[in-house]
């Protein structure tokens, strides 16, 4: 089967590719990318006036299988990717039970062969039951394929337990994601603190409880040489003691999302809960600042942080609702509205940002559109406006903040493996 | 100005102008408690249901009064009895309620926002009775209906608010009310019971009674509830009665005609002395009488808003906001 | 909204009101008694200005009221015309007394309906009279004046407003068509 994706712009950063282009895919692979191809295949995908771009890497998303199949399955989350343009994506371990042993990482991986219409790595939990206890037999889950660990919802408080799990993925080179958030600080705050929780009468969660633990885990990882990832990241002081840490010369990367580039915590006053989320959203400041680091490279990678969940666990009063939104299926736009229409980024940058940066601190072949490297690509309508609303989400839960907004950038075509998913839009 | 609101949710939201049509109704209103008949035909037909997640004997017994001097029929539902013991989520609860063809729902709820979501959700009007730490507007009005009532104006008056700030939901519907109608409003607590960023809203903050009292026309003493969840370190009750409680002798360094408020129960001997409570600057039963009548003004305001709304031109269009809107704010 | 006509202007509704309170007088046999009790807004400082005729008239002081009907209102929607709820201002005992209620126009009826009701409330009365300044007719409640300075026939895309010195600045009756 061949299928040829014509006169569309081209972006591949990882070859320095920003031109009109034509792709051709054989046998699922991308087997030649020039101007002007002319030669006769199964399909041909006009691209004109298109973006052709690499299909995105979310290095950040709760799957829900096995566990919450009510919230997300492996099938729904990843047809919600592919409808978003993430060919490849991430699964986060905080599942039932947690991927913490090989038994429970064989059960996801059955669920995934089964069910994913995308590309889905492992990311496996660090200690049992993500209880922040005892570090996993991380060797093991190496050789089984995950390719990163996290106890993602839940920091490992310990500094010894964490110092372990440092030295041991620094012996197996696996990058080790951390949710930096120290809960004897953020209580059993809701939004964030300040004049937002004072105003709304609800516990606020301190800037200070992420930073402070994001200083500790760079710390740790540097003393053991580990390759140490902050996920979500969300106020202005996070990011300063990242920069200063790569300038040091720390392997740390890091990640934010898009909910933390488009709000701030302003929208939490009406106690609309889709605007809950942990780290929660920050001052107008540090909204600004985290745009800053994405422009300036100090956030290496956007991703989702994709956190189904069902209205029953939602729509209810703000304190008892769950944390974490959807973000799948408008990722992609949002970044396209909020960072390359504001010219933060251009759109080199965006795909760094969202599939080669991720690609390559997971250590994953994906990121490009060089000739061999799997057909993952997306074909994107960057000028199309949308509004974003419920009853057009493939994901099984609607938790979104971007409801009712309208968003510029809608992905047309997603190959993943050479397989075509076209859009209605 | 007209009244164009369902609902009373908090005082935040409002203008300075909604703030005193409600006073200046409840003005009319109180006239009604004091004649020999006291009730007005005004709401005959219309249904109250005061739906209390939270034990409450005054609120719910000065909305209940207020209610039927305007002749409404009163429900009563408290957390013991209802079905929210069973799981039933607040949402559901409301709708049941509307579905019963009630008129209003009153409710106070542990959660702060509760009145905010419910309301998004039914068509009926709700009434925020106190909701978390966030807001208790009448409760609110009510003072400030006293303020005015006893020192002539609100505008250039200072008010002290004492006591526990940042667990107080009075605290914050006082502070966005007297701010909004141009009072100078000092909020004063020990240190760990004053919310961050508190000065945005607008008041100046002090940990010295002393200097909270100095000038000031008036001074709100909030509820010590020591038994509270005990994640602060709350200072104990005799010591905070000798740092924050108001006496006699504190009072004589005062302005000399300081009135003294409190929105009950008055915890005698921490909160202020007892020659305080009874003295002549406490106005505390005051504040109790008042409280019906800024109660039936927003009964009767939010009942005819919702008439006008229901029979208005966009009826059909009317009724729940969340269904048609989607999911956001 | 057009003006179409002017049925009274400042004199003539001085003399209708001078009438009026011979009227009471005369029926009423003297002032003993004798109490006025104005509905908001207009009626009350139509009932003042009765009350000051029949000061002159008789001599002596008659004791007027205020009420507001807002609260006894058949529709609470309707009520929502008038912005503000009022307070009812009655310091006497309405109790076996002769009360003369005083409002600008009779039109449905519904006002007084509403009156009546309301003043049942603060006693009751030997008799209660009404008087108005203006009869329009359209009576959709078996309700008559006692008194009326002027009846206009009038259609019911008509309005007739009634303003006075003391709350528009000027005394005139006009008639104003809808549309």
């Amino acid at each position: 089967m061949k299928i040829l994706i014509k006169s569309g712009r081209v972006i591949d950063p990882a070859n320095k590719i920003d031109s009109i282009m034509d792709i051709l895919v054989e046998d699922n692979k991308i087997s030649k990318i020039a101007r002007n191809i002319k030669l006769e295949a199964d399909k041909i995908i006009v691209a004109e006036n298109k973006m052709v771009l690499p299909g995105l890497v979310d290095m950040h998303v709760h799957l829900r299988e096995p566990g919450r199949e009510d919230k997300e399955t492996i099938c729904s989350g990843t047809q919600a990717a592919l409808r978003g343009g993430v060919t490849s994506l991430l699964a986060m371990p905080n599942t039932t039970p947690a991927v913490d042993s090989i038994g429970h990482l064989k059960i996801l991986q059955e669920a995934i062969k089964k069910g994913s219409k995308a590309n889905v790595f492992i990311c496996a939990a660090i200690t049992q039951d993500r209880r922040g206890e005892e570090v996993n037999d991380l060797a093991s889950l190496k050789k089984e394929g995950v390719v990163a660990i996290s106890d993602d919802g839940a920091s490992v408080d310990s500094d010894a337990v964490m110092l372990e799990a440092f030295r041991r993925s620094k012996e197996e080179k696996l990058l080790v994601i951390c949710h930096s958030e120290d809960k004897q600080l953020s209580r059993q705050g809701v939004v964030n603190l300040g004049f937002t929780s004072t105003r709304l009468g609800l516990r606020g969660i301190s800037a200070e409880s992420e930073y402070k633990r994001v200083a500790r885990d760079i710390t740790l990882a540097k003393e053991t040489g580990a390759s140490v990832h902050i996920a979500h990241v969300s106020c202005q002081e996070s990011v300063e003691i990242i920069s200063r840490a790569k300038k040091g010369g720390i392997k740390v990367t890091c990640e934010t999302a898009p909910h933390y580039f488009t709000f701030n915590e302003a929208e939490v006053l009406g106690y609309d809960t889709n605007f809950k989320m942990n780290p929660p959203l920050r001052s107008k400041e540090d909204m600004l600042a985290i745009r800053k680091a994405l422009s300036n490279g100090t956030i290496d990678v956007i991703a989702s942080d994709h956190a189904p969940h069902t209205e029953n666990e939602k729509d209810i009063e703000f304190e008892r609702a769950e944390c974490g939104v959807v973000g799948l299926e408008t990722e992609l736009a949002a970044s396209i509205t909020e960072l390359v229409s504001n010219n933060l980024f251009n759109w080199e940058g965006l795909i760094r940002a969202m599939s080669l940066n991720p690609s390559r601190i997971l250590g994953i072949s994906k990121g490009t559109l060089s000739a061999g490297a799997d057909a993952d690509i997306i074909v994107v309508d960057p000028e199309k406006a949308w509004v974003a609303r419920k009853e057009d989400f493939l994901s099984k839960s609607q938790n979104s903040p971007f409801l009712g907004r309208s968003l510029k950038g809608c992905v047309e075509y997603t190959l993943c493996q050479g397989k075509v998913h076209k859009w209605n839009s | 100005m007209n009244w164009a609101r369902k609902d009373l949710l908090g005082l935040e939201e409002l203008s300075k102008e909604e703030l005193g049509l409600i006073l200046a109704t409840a003005e009319s209103f109180k006239e009604v408690s004091t004649r020999e008949i006291k009730k007005v035909p005004a709401l005959r037909g219309k249904t109250v249901v005061n739906l209390f997640y939270e034990p409450s004997t005054r609120t719910r017994v000065s909305f209940e009064v207020a209610a039927k001097r305007l002749s409404a029929d009163v429900i009563n539902i408290a957390t013991e009895t209802s079905s929210v013991k069973k799981g039933e989520t607040l949402i559901d609860t409301g709708r049941n309620i509307e579905a019963l063809k009630a008129d209003i729902i009153v409710m106070r709820h542990n959660f702060s926002g509760a009145a905010v979501m419910l309301s998004r959700h039914v068509g009926l009007s709700v009434v925020n009775a106190g909701d978390g730490w966030h807001e208790h507007p009448t409760q609110a009005l009510l003072d400030i209906f006293t303020l005015k009532e006893k020192l002539g104006r609100v505008e250039g008056l200072n008010v002290s608010i004492v006591g526990d700030i940042a667990h107080s939901r009075v605290a914050r519907s006082n502070i966005w009310g007297l701010t909004k109608l141009g009072a100078r409003v000092t909020v004063c607590a020990p240190k760990l019971l004053i919310p961050p960023a508190i000065e945005e809203m607008g008041v100046n903050v002090t940990q010295d009674i002393d200097e909270a009292l100095k000038n000031a026309d008036a001074v709100n003493v909030l509820r010590m509830q020591f038994e509270r969840d005990g994640e602060t370190a709350f200072p104990k009750q005799l010591e905070y009665f000798k740092e924050f409680g108001i006496t006699m002798e504190r009072l004589k360094k005062a302005k000399k005609d300081i009135i003294v408020m409190h929105p009950g129960p008055i915890n005698r001997g921490i909160e202020m002395s007892s020659a305080v409570a009874d003295g002549a600057h406490s106005v505390i039963l005051e504040q109790v009488t008042n409280g019906i009548a800024v109660r039936m003004a927003v009964l009767f305001l939010v009942a005819q808003a919702n008439e006008k709304i229901k029979n208005g031109p966009f009826a059909s269009a009317q009724g729940h906001p969340e269904r048609q809107k989607g999911f956001e704010g | 909204m057009r003006e179409k006509a002017r049925i009274l202007d400042k004199d003539a509704i001085a003399r209708a009101i001078i009438r009026i309170a011979h009227e009471i007088v005369e029926r009423n046999k003297g002032i003993d008694n004798l109490c006025l009790v104005g509905i908001r807004n207009r009626g009350v400082y139509l009932a003042q200005r009765l009350a000051d005729c029949i000061k002159n008239i008789e001599g002596q002081d008659v004791l007027t009221g205020a009420l507001d009907i807002t609260l006894y209102r058949d529709d609470l929607a309707l009520a929502s015309g008038q912005p503000l709820v009022r307070k009812t201002e009655i310091e006497f005992d309405i109790n076996a007394k002769n009360l003369v209620l005083v409002d600008d126009v009779l039109y449905t009826g519904r006002t007084v309906r509403a009156a009546l009701d309301a003043l049942v409330d603060f006693g009751r009365p030997k008799s209660i009279q009404l008087a108005v300044l203006v009869d329009r007719g359209h009576r959709e409640l078996p309700v008559r004046a006692d008194y009326a300075g002027k009846n206009i026939p009038t259609s019911k895309d008509e309005t007739v407003e009634v303003r006075l010195e003391e709350t528009e600045g000027r005394d005139e009756v006009v008639i104003v068509e809808k549309g």
